[in-house]
């Protein structure tokens, strides 16, 4: 700080100006020019990181991670829908090649989104720990002192007192330590520094980052998703082989799946009965009771759609559910060869389902030969007459099981893999009625349906309801949540705290008059840092009130500063 | 629309009714804010041009210092405080306002202003309404995100005022954009009471989409103080620079204030809800965890949720950190919320459901 500096309004407030007292209100790092390194290896892994940690690559970084971000919402991704980007490529052969090449269609694990936000990654890390060290610094070394010309600061103002210099100080280092300011004497002036938080919150959000995303990464890699269809009555303990499905993370080990089991007592759902939400889904909630570990004790509780049952790092979701009928099925002579509820699908939000009931062994026909029984099952739980295709409501207010039986071979032995809920009709009969016509019928609660010529029977005893379970296992999304809500209190600090600096200066004016000044600086120019200084100034100037020759009040005409000032520059220095 | 009772029937007929006379209101509102800047720019102003070539002029001499008159008045005898505007920056007044510091531009600026919190009472009535009838939150489709969007954007415009903001200069830009919004919803977006996607019903959703709501306003309050801001800025540089700008620019750039003051402000109410708008996305994945078993699945709209965050990032790092200052961090902001508006826009009609690359 030379005193030659001209007093123009283009030079006002530069950190040049103020020497120690302007610098280090942040932690920001100084932006050098990119100046081409020299030497060798060394000196480019220096110039690389030190470009890498640069403000003006984190700023570039960013943006390429929002660009990057934006064609896997544009383009279908396999993580969310694998038939949608195989339409696509079928549509496109050579624009879904190309996709294909560019990793476009599963964006957020391609190399070059991952590069992106590994760059970034490890440039918040530099930047971070530098900025930290410097933090610790700031906070173990005091505020330093007033620069000479506090008139340069942005905000400023000055009175002559009666009292003296020594008093004004003291006043003023009670009053700011007072107001949290951390405050000392330096020399002829009193220094305080306020409004560190905002820093801290500032590490804390960046740092909050780094956990959030290394919480999801670690996440992606550990996680495992099974799903599990229950009747009501049955149970699923937590093994691979039990699953109706099951994805899990590249890292996920088996033996990683948290030992649990249920038993799915009961599923309720209760519907909008009336109104323009005519039913939509009110309530569903399924009744378990469930065991910890392998000895665990049973214990009772209610899952319901938002609030999944936890246990450790398994969540247990209810995502679907839907009705079984329980079906007993006679053979010619009367025996029963199935007894079972068959879960049946949903077609619709009025649970109008399909399904089939297939008999694989123990059924013999009327003339004693050993054959499959397939029954195709379409269900209305809410049967009104004039709509027989579709249920009219969700609930079970009026069921109906419409069923037609086939006999023959089922090909379930055949090495296809098939689904449950599908015939495969090609080695298979239909039975026929009286009439000569393929037989299907409808059936409610209770009763039975005879196969023709002593073939045997169906009965529809009651109706069940299913559940689908999904079990999750993402670990870590505790330490996500933590870091978020760190980023949010984080983040709230470091926008609204300012952090601003406070000087008071008194000493004894040429005349033998004590002249205070008090000036201001803030991280950014805010209105409330004159305020601050304006209520702080009334407070002292209460305290030390102007002599009555006041010329102060004027910023403008105030007393040079005197040339008995010590040092205070450098004896601020020293002051760490 | 299936099966509504008489009364929803009833009660969806009264929000129509209601956005429809609000929508009328507005349009007076919107008059009386012509004629505020009509009547004022009689009063012929040009203080911007003044202080900027004084400012040219006064330059080598007296530091530019201005006597902060806030507060300390009260106290005659105080010690005042002196400001200082930082190095470099242009002193240019703050304009006067619409009015133009004419009595009469005043009066229409007021009863404009009136006339807004009037609409304003309609339209939350209308949304009220609509909610009433549909038994839920009103935001279920487009129609009801629009109404419910602009309510809570005016709300936001008549609160800062209550505070005894600076923000009168606001009322034309909003309330045109205002009857924009509503148009387009009345129009093309009107959508007959219906079901909610069978959604799952949870608290995170009221709290995700009220919040979302609310940042949306706000954003967008300081998207047209960015742009304001950049017309006035290359306003401010024309006649630094010698030049003599169009009478249209003098007559209503000169009333708005200064540029770097609607940078501040638009700075202000971004950083301000950038909070409230982490907040919300992390709402979001909450809700999504409980209802989907994933708390982030990279679904179109939490991508562009981030996206927007990401570029509103952007913008605060660009202004943290010199260089990046006034015009570029200006367009930052506006690209900050262009992505905000593609995502409850764009997604919604291209990318939506099933079909995420039609349209594209
Ligand atoms: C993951 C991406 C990042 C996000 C979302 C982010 C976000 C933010 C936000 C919102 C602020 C507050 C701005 C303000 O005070 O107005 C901030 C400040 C800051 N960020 Fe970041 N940041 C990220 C990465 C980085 C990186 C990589 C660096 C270092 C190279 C960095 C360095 C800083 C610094 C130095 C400040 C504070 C400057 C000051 O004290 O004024 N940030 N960041």
């Amino acid at each position: 700080m030379s005193k030659t500096a001209p007093d123009t309004p283009d030079a006002s407030v530069g950190d040049q100006d103020l020497g120690a007292a302007g610098s280090q209100l942040s932690t920001a790092p100084v932006e050098s020019a990119p100046n081409l390194p020299s030497l060798g290896v060394i000196g480019w892994a220096r110039w690389f990181w030190r470009q890498l940690t640069s403000m003006r690559v984190a700023l570039l970084l960013l943006l390429l991670v929002a660009l990057g971000a934006i064609p896997g919402s544009l383009i279908p991704q396999t993580g969310t829908d694998a038939t949608k980007v195989a339409d696509f490529v079928k549509k496109n052969p050579t624009l879904g090649d190309v996709y294909d090449k560019l990793g476009l269609f599963h964006v957020y694990s391609s190399v070059w989104f991952s590069a992106i936000y590994i760059l970034l990654f490890i440039s918040l890390i530099g930047c971070i720990v530098p900025r930290t060290w410097q933090f610790v610094g700031q906070l173990r070394s005091r505020p330093p002192g007033a620069p000479k010309r506090l008139t340069r600061l942005p905000a400023y103002t000055t009175w002559r007192t009666g009292a003296e210099p020594e008093q004004v100080r003291e006043a003023a280092l009670t009053l700011l330590k007072k107001r949290h300011f951390r405050a000392h004497l330096a020399g002829d002036n009193v220094a305080a520094e306020k409004g560190y938080l905002r820093e801290v919150g500032n590490l804390a959000f960046h740092i909050a980052l780094i956990v959030m995303l290394t919480a999801f990464a670690w996440g992606q890699l550990f996680k495992s998703e099974g799903n599990k269809l229950v009747v009501e009555g049955d149970g699923f303990s937590n093994t691979l082989t039990q699953y109706d499905d099951f994805k899990s993370g590249n890292l996920f080990d088996t033996g990683d799946l948290v030992p649990l089991s249920f038993r799915l007592n009961k599923f309720t759902g209760t519907y909008e009965t009336s109104g323009p939400n005519k039913g939509t889904p009110r309530l569903y909630q399924a009744a378990l009771t469930y065991s910890e570990g392998a000895y665990g004790k049973d214990r009772k509780t209610l899952v319901k759609v938002n609030e999944p049952l936890e246990i450790g790092d398994a969540k247990v979701y209810l995502t679907a559910h839907g009705y079984a009928p329980l079906i007993t099925v006679r053979d010619g002579k009367g025996k029963v060869v199935f007894h079972d509820a068959v879960a049946l699908l949903p077609l619709d939000s009025n649970v109008t389902s399909t399904g089939v009931i297939k008999v694989l062994d123990g059924y013999r026909n009327a003339k004693g030969v050993s054959e499959q029984l397939g029954i195709s099952a379409f269900f209305l739980p809410t049967y009104t007459t004039g709509s027989e295709t579709a249920s009219t409501f969700p609930a079970l207010n009026n069921p109906v099981l419409n069923l037609t039986p086939y006999h023959g071979d089922l090909g379930v032995d055949s090495g296809i893999p098939q689904s449950v809920y599908q015939l495969d009709k090609s080695h298979v009969k239909d039975f026929k009625d009286a009439k000569g016509q393929e037989l299907r019928k409808n059936l409610r609660p209770g009763q039975t349906m005879q196969l023709p010529n002593g073939a045997g029977s169906v009965t529809y005893e009651g109706t069940k309801q299913w559940a689908n379970f999904q079990v999750v296992q993402q670990p870590a999304s505790g330490w996500a949540l933590g870091g978020a809500l760190t980023a949010i209190f984080g983040l709230a600090a470091s926008l609204f705290i300012q952090r601003r600096r406070v000087w008071v200066r008194a000493v004894r004016g040429d005349d033998g008059v004590t002249v205070v000044e008090m000036a201001g600086l803030g991280r950014s120019e805010s209105a409330k840092v004159p305020e601050e200084l304006g209520e702080l100034a009334g407070v002292l100037y209460d305290q030390s009130p102007g002599t009555t020759a006041d010329p102060g009040a004027r910023g403008t005409a105030r007393p040079a500063p005197t040339d008995s000032q010590p040092t205070n520059e450098q004896s601020e220095g020293s002051a760490k | 629309m299936t099966l509504a009772t008489a009364t929803n029937e009833h009660l969806a007929n009264i929000s129509n009714t209601l956005i429809y006379s609000s929508m009328a209101v507005y349009t007076l509102a919107f008059f009386a804010y012509i004629a505020e800047w009509l009547f004022g720019s009689r009063s012929k102003v040009g203080r911007t041009a003044a202080a900027l070539t004084a400012d040219t002029k006064a330059k080598g001499k007296a530091p530019a210092v201005t006597v902060n008159q806030g507060g300390s008045t009260a106290v005659l005898e105080r010690p005042q405080v002196v400001v200082r505007s930082a190095a470099g920056a242009r002193d240019v007044p703050d304009g006067p306002g619409a009015h133009g510091g004419d009595a009469q531009g005043d009066l229409y600026g007021r009863i404009a202003i009136s006339l807004t919190v009037l609409a304003f009472l309609v339209e939350l009535g209308g949304v009220i309404a609509r909610a009433a009838s549909v038994e839920r939150a009103p935001w279920g489709n487009m129609y009801e995100f629009n109404i419910t969007f602009s309510t809570v954007a005016v709300a936001v415009y008549l609160g800062l005022l209550a505070l005894k903001k600076n923000v009168r200069w606001l009322g034309l830009f909003l309330v045109t954009t205002v009857l924009l919004d509503l148009g387009l919803a009345v129009t093309v977006l009107y959508t007959a009471s219906d079901q909610l996607v069978p959604a799952l019903h949870s608290y995170w959703l009221y709290i995700h989409v009220s919040t979302a709501i609310f940042c949306g306003a706000v954003f967008y309050v300081g998207a047209v103080a960015t742009i304001l801001y950049l017309f006035k800025d290359s306003y401010e540089n024309k006649i630094a620079t010698g030049g003599t700008p169009g009478r249209f620019a003098n007559s209503v750039l000169d009333r708005l204030p200064a540029s770097a003051s609607l940078d501040k402000f638009a700075y202000r109410v971004n950083a301000a809800v950038f909070p409230l708008w982490t907040f919300t996305i992390i709402a979001g994945a909450i809700w999504a965890g409980d209802a989907w078993g994933r708390y982030w699945g990279w679904d179109p709209k939490e991508t562009w949720s981030f996206i927007t965050w990401v570029a509103y990032a952007c913008y605060l790092h660009a202004r943290a950190t010199a260089g990046w200052k006034g015009r570029k961090a200006a367009y930052l902001a506006m690209l900050a919320f262009g992505c905000w508006l593609f995502n409850y826009y764009g997604v919604n009609i291209f990318v939506s459901g099933k079909h995420s690359y039609a349209g594209v």
